[in-house]
C-alpha cells in the first residue's frame, strides 16, 4: 500500500503557503540565510548552558542530551484551536468520569459499554482505589494527549497520557528561546502567549488539596536526578515555588506526610509526583522501591494528602482501553466525541488478529502498555525480517498488541543538514483539572527529524518545536 | 529548606571554595619552583600541595616520583583523585543540578558552562595555555560565580547554608596552606630568614590574595609572625580563620534549630578562641601544632553541622583525623 499524500502544515497542496504561516513565510524570505544559521547556532549553545537535556535510557546512567530544538514553529489558527480545545476538555472529562466510575459503582461496565475483563483483569487498574474518594473527584490532573493530523487534515487522538507525562517543560523553554533569537516575528502577529503555564499548573494543584486544607504545602516528587526528565521536575518546582522531594526527603507518621527539613519535619498536602505508580510505596506497590516512601499510600487511601496524578490512572490511558474512549463520552456526557480516535484492532480478538496478521506491512502494532516509542513496528518502514520477528512476539501473546493503520502524520517545514525539508509531527497539548479544566494555547510539537520516520519520540531522534496559536 | 537541599547547598559551594584553593596552592608551588634551579629541588616543592591536601597517599599509591607534571595532572586533571579540580568542578555541578530548583538560574549557568569547558581541558591544553592561566581562570569562574551567587540570591535559608559551606571550606584551605611552610624544606638551615625564605613566605601571601593587605596593615618586611598573624587572628581579611569562623558562627545562629546548639557552641568556641588569641601564644605552641588542632576542631564541627542540619537520622561512621584528608560529602 502506498503512503497517501501528507498533509503539510505550511504548504497547501497547489504548493501556496497557508494564510496562517504568511507572515512567517515573508520573514523567512526576508531574513538572510546567514543570520538564520547564527541564530540556530546560539539556539544550541543556549541550550547547552542553560542545561536543557534529557536523560536517556540504555546508556551509560547520567548520560544527558541536548533534545534538538528547529525553528520553524507549528502554526495553528485560532479558530481551528477552539475547535480542539473544546474536544480535548470533552474527552479529559470523560476520561475523569470514567476514571471515578471504575473505582466505585463500575456503571459503565454494568451497562456493558466497555468490557469488565478488560478492566478487571488488567495490570493498569488498582483494586487499592477502589471506593477511594478522591478530591474533586479528579484523577488526572495533568493530562498530556497526543494529536495527530492524518492526511485528511483532521485531527486524531493518538493516545493519552494519563500517568505522569512529560515535555511541558520544552513548550515553555521553546517560547522563550523563540523570543530571544526571533523577537521580529512576535511583532508582527499575535501569538498567544503560553508561559502562565506554572500558575496554571500551581492552580490546579492547590485546588486537589484535602478537604479542609486551606493553604496547603505542595512538593513535587522526583524520582532523581537520573531520571529522564528531572530537568523539567526542578524547573517546575522552580517556576513554581516548590520543594523538589525524592521518596528519601518524605516520611509517614499517623497517617500524615512529612518533609525532613532543616527546622524539623513539615507537613505535606498535595504531592505532583512524576513516578510511576509501582515505586511510590514498597509497602503497598514494588517492595524492591528505593524510590518511595513507606506508608504513602495508606495516608493517601486515609484522605491525609492528595497525589496528583491519582493512583490508578494507568487503567484509563491503556492501549486496550483506547477504543472505547469515543463510548466513554457518549456514556457519562451524552454528547459526540469532537476529537477523532484512529481506528485500533484489537489482537485479543481472533478476526482482528487474523487481518493484522495478513496485512502486517501496512499497520502500525503497538504493546498495549509500552511508552517513548519503544517495542512497536511500523509496517510500511520495516524490513521484512523485522516484521518476522514482530510477527512471532505477536503470536506468542495477541493479547498484549494492539494495531492501528499507518497514520500520514502531518508535516512542517524542518532545518536540515540539507536545508529545509519536510519532517513528520505530532501535538501534545497539556490539559490541567481542576475546579475547572484549564491550559495553555498550542502544546508541545515533537518532529521527527529522520526523513521519512514517523516516530517523534525524543528517546527515538525526535526534536522540538515551538508551537502557535495565532489570531 | 530540606535537609538534604541544604546539605547539597552547603557542599556545593564547599567544592567550589574548593576548586579555587587548590589553585591557589598550585599556583603557589609552581612560583615556589621557579625560584630554584636546581632540579631535584624544584621537585621537592611539588610535595607540599600534597601534604596539604591530605593526598599524598593516594598520590604516592599510583606514582613512584613526585615531580611537577604528576602532581599537577593529579591535582587539577586526574578524574581519579576525587579531590582534584576537575572532580571539584564535576562534583559542584551535579550538586547544583540536583538543586536547581532552589539556586538561581544565573549561578546554575556558570557551574554547568565551567564544567562543560572542563571537560574540555586536557594535559597538551593546559600547558599550551599556559600553567598559570589554567589556574587564573579556576580563580576567575570562582569569582564569577561568588559575584553571581551575591547578586542574584534571595537572603533565605539557602542562602545561608551556602555561605556556611563556603566559609567552613575557607577556613580549612587557608590553614592547610599557612601550614604550607612547615612542608617546604628550605635548602638548608642557613636559609631561615634568607632570600628564598622570604619568597616564599610572600608566595604564601599571594595565594591567599592577600600580599596588598599585607602592606596597607604592616608597612614593614614580611616575616612569618605577621603573615600568621594576618591569615589567622585579623578579622577584616576575608579569607583570614578569624573573618571564616565569625561568619559561620554568625550563620549557625541565624539558622539554628532544636537540636543544633552545639554546632553553635562548638562554632562559638573557635570563633572566641580567634578573636582574643594573640599571636606570640600561638607561635608559642608551635605554628604546625596550632593549625593541626585548629583543623581538628573545624572538621568535628562540620561533623556537628552534618548532624543537627542535615542528616539528623543517620549515623556518621568515625573520620579518619582532619590533619589527614579534606572532608567529603556523605
Amino acid at each position: 500500500m502506498a503512503l497517501k499524500p501528507f498533509y503539510d502544515e505550511m504548504y497547501a497542496a497547489d504548493g501556496s503557503v497557508r494564510p496562517q504561516y504568511q507572515a512567517f513565510a515573508d520573514w523567512l524570505e526576508n531574513t538572510p540565510p546567514e543570520k538564520i544559521a547564527q541564530n540556530r547556532q546560539a539556539a544550541d549553545l543556549l541550550f547547552h548552558r542553560v542545561g536543557i537535556t534529557f536523560a536517556v535510557y540504555g546508556e551509560t546512567s547520567g548520560t544527558e542530551r541536548l533534545i534538538p530544538f528547529d525553528i520553524v514553529p507549528h502554526i495553528i489558527p485560532g479558530k481551528k484551536w477552539e475547535e480542539v480545545s473544546r474536544g480535548l476538555k470533552q474527552r479529559v472529562a470523560a476520561l475523569n468520569f470514567f476514571l471515578h466510575d471504575v473505582y466505585h459503582e463500575q456503571n459503565i461496565l454494568k451497562a456493558g459499554k466497555v468490557p469488565a475483563d478488560k478492566v478487571i483483569e488488567n495490570s493498569q487498574f488498582r483494586p487499592e482505589m477502589m471506593h477511594i474518594d478522591v478530591p474533586g473527584g479528579i484523577y488526572a490532573h495533568v493530562a498530556g494527549i497526543d494529536l495527530v493530523k492524518d492526511s485528511d487534515g483532521e485531527y486524531y487522538v493518538l493516545e493519552d497520557n494519563l500517568r505522569t507525562p512529560s515535555g511541558v517543560s520544552y513548550l515553555l523553554e521553546n517560547r522563550k528561546m523563540m523570543m530571544r533569537l526571533f523577537p521580529e516575528l512576535f511583532g508582527v502577529q499575535n501569538i498567544r502567549p503560553v508561559d502562565h503555564y506554572p500558575d496554571l499548573l500551581l492552580e490546579t494543584l492547590r485546588n486537589a488539596a484535602p478537604v479542609g486544607v486551606d493553604n496547603p504545602t505542595i512538593v513535587l516528587m522526583t524520582p532523581g536526578h537520573f531520571n529522564s526528565a528531572y530537568f523539567e521536575h526542578a524547573f517546575l518546582a522552580q517556576q513554581m515555588g516548590i520543594e523538589l522531594v525524592e521518596g528519601v526527603d518524605l516520611f509517614i507518621k499517623d497517617n500524615t506526610v512529612f518533609m525532613r527539613t532543616t527546622q524539623g519535619p513539615q507537613k505535606v498536602d498535595v504531592i505532583y509526583r512524576r513516578i510511576d505508580d509501582d515505586f511510590i510505596d514498597p509497602l503497598a506497590f514494588r517492595a524492591d522501591s528505593m524510590l518511595g516512601v513507606p506508608g504513602l499510600m495508606n495516608a493517601y487511601r486515609a484522605g491525609r494528602v492528595t497525589l496528583a496524578n491519582a493512583v490508578g490512572t494507568g487503567i484509563a490511558d491503556d492501549k486496550s482501553l483506547y477504543p472505547y474512549v469515543p463510548e466513554m463520552i457518549r456514556f457519562y456526557l451524552g454528547e459526540e466525541p469532537i476529537l477523532n480516535n484512529v481506528h485500533t484492532w484489537q489482537l485479543s480478538k481472533k478476526e482482528d488478529l487474523d487481518y493484522v496478521m495478513a496485512n502486517i506491512a501496512d499497520l502500525v502494532i503497538k504493546e498495549a502498555q509500552g511508552s517513548g516509542g519503544y517495542g512497536m513496528l511500523v509496517g510500511p518502514t520495516s524490513t521484512k525480517d523485522e516484521r518476522e520477528r514482530y510477527r512471532q512476539r505477536v503470536l506468542d501473546a495477541p493479547e498484549r498488541f494492539i494495531a492501528q493503520p499507518t497514520l500520514s502524520l502531518s508535516t512542517c517545514p524542518t532545518f536540515t543538514e540539507k536545508g529545509l525539508a519536510p519532517r513528520h509531527i505530532d501535538l501534545r497539548p497539556y490539559v490541567l483539572s481542576g475546579k475547572t479544566v484549564n491550559f495553555v494555547p498550542g502544546g508541545l510539537t515533537r518532529v521527527a527529524l529522520r526523513e521519512g520516520s514517523l516516530v517523534v519520540n525524543s528517546s527515538q531522534g525526535g526534536g522540538v518545536k515551538d508551537t502557535w496559536i495565532v489570531d | 529548606m530540606l535537609s538534604k537541599t541544604a546539605s547539597t547547598l552547603y557542599w556545593m559551594s564547599r567544592y567550589v571554595e574548593r576548586a579555587e584553593n587548590t589553585a591557589r596552592i598550585l599556583d603557589v608551588a609552581y612560583r615556589m619552583s621557579l625560584l630554584t634551579k636546581d632540579s631535584d629541588l624544584q621537585d621537592q616543592e611539588w610535595f607540599a600541595p600534597l601534604n596539604i591536601t591530605g593526598t599524598l597517599f593516594p598520590f604516592s599509591g599510583r606514582h613512584s616520583i613526585v615531580c611537577a607534571k604528576e602532581v599537577l595532572h593529579f591535582m587539577a586533571l586526574d578524574p581519579d583523585n576525587p579531590s582534584s579540580i576537575y572532580n571539584c568542578a564535576r562534583k559542584a555541578r551535579e550538586n547544583a543540578r540536583a538543586v536547581r530548583g532552589t539556586i538561581t538560574s544565573e549561578m546554575w549557568e556558570v557551574l554547568n558552562s565551567t564544567w562543560l569547558e572542563m571537560q574540555n581541558m586536557d594535559e597538551d591544553r593546559l600547558y599550551a595555555r599556559g600553567i598559570s592561566t589554567f589556574f587564573e581562570w579556576v580563580k576567575e569562574r570562582s569569582h564569577l560565580y561568588r559575584g553571581v551567587t551575591f547578586g542574584t540570591i534571595r537572603r533565605d535559608e539557602a542562602f545561608q547554608f551556602h555561605r556556611m559551606g563556603t566559609y567552613m571550606e575557607r577556613a580549612d584551605n587557608t590553614a592547610r596552606m599557612l601550614d604550607v611552610k612547615y612542608h617546604v624544606l628550605l635548602p638548608s638551615v642557613k636559609d631561615v630568614g634568607g632570600a628564598v625564605d622570604y619568597y616564599q613566605w610572600s608566595a604564601v601571601l599571594r595565594s591567599v590574595s592577600a600580599y596588598e593587605s599585607y602592606r596597607k596593615v604592616y608597612r614593614d618586611t614580611v616575616t612569618p609572625v605577621r603573615i600568621a598573624e594576618l591569615l589567622i587572628l585579623r578579622m577584616d581579611i576575608p579569607r583570614s580563620l578569624h573573618f571564616c569562623m565569625h561568619d559561620v558562627y554568625e550563620i549557625l545562629c541565624a539558622v539554628q534549630n532544636r537540636s543544633s546548639a552545639e554546632a553553635t557552641r562548638q562554632a562559638g568556641e573557635i570563633y572566641a578562641a580567634l578573636q582574643f588569641g594573640r599571636i606570640e601564644n600561638i607561635f608559642h605552641t608551635g605554628l604546625h601544632e596550632y593549625l593541626t588542632d585548629f583543623l581538628e576542631s573545624t572538621d568535628r564541627l562540620g561533623e556537628e553541622i552534618n548532624q543537627s542540619f542535615f542528616a539528623p537520622e543517620l549515623v556518621v561512621p568515625a573520620k579518619s583525623p582532619a590533619s589527614v584528608t579534606s572532608q567529603t560529602q556523605k
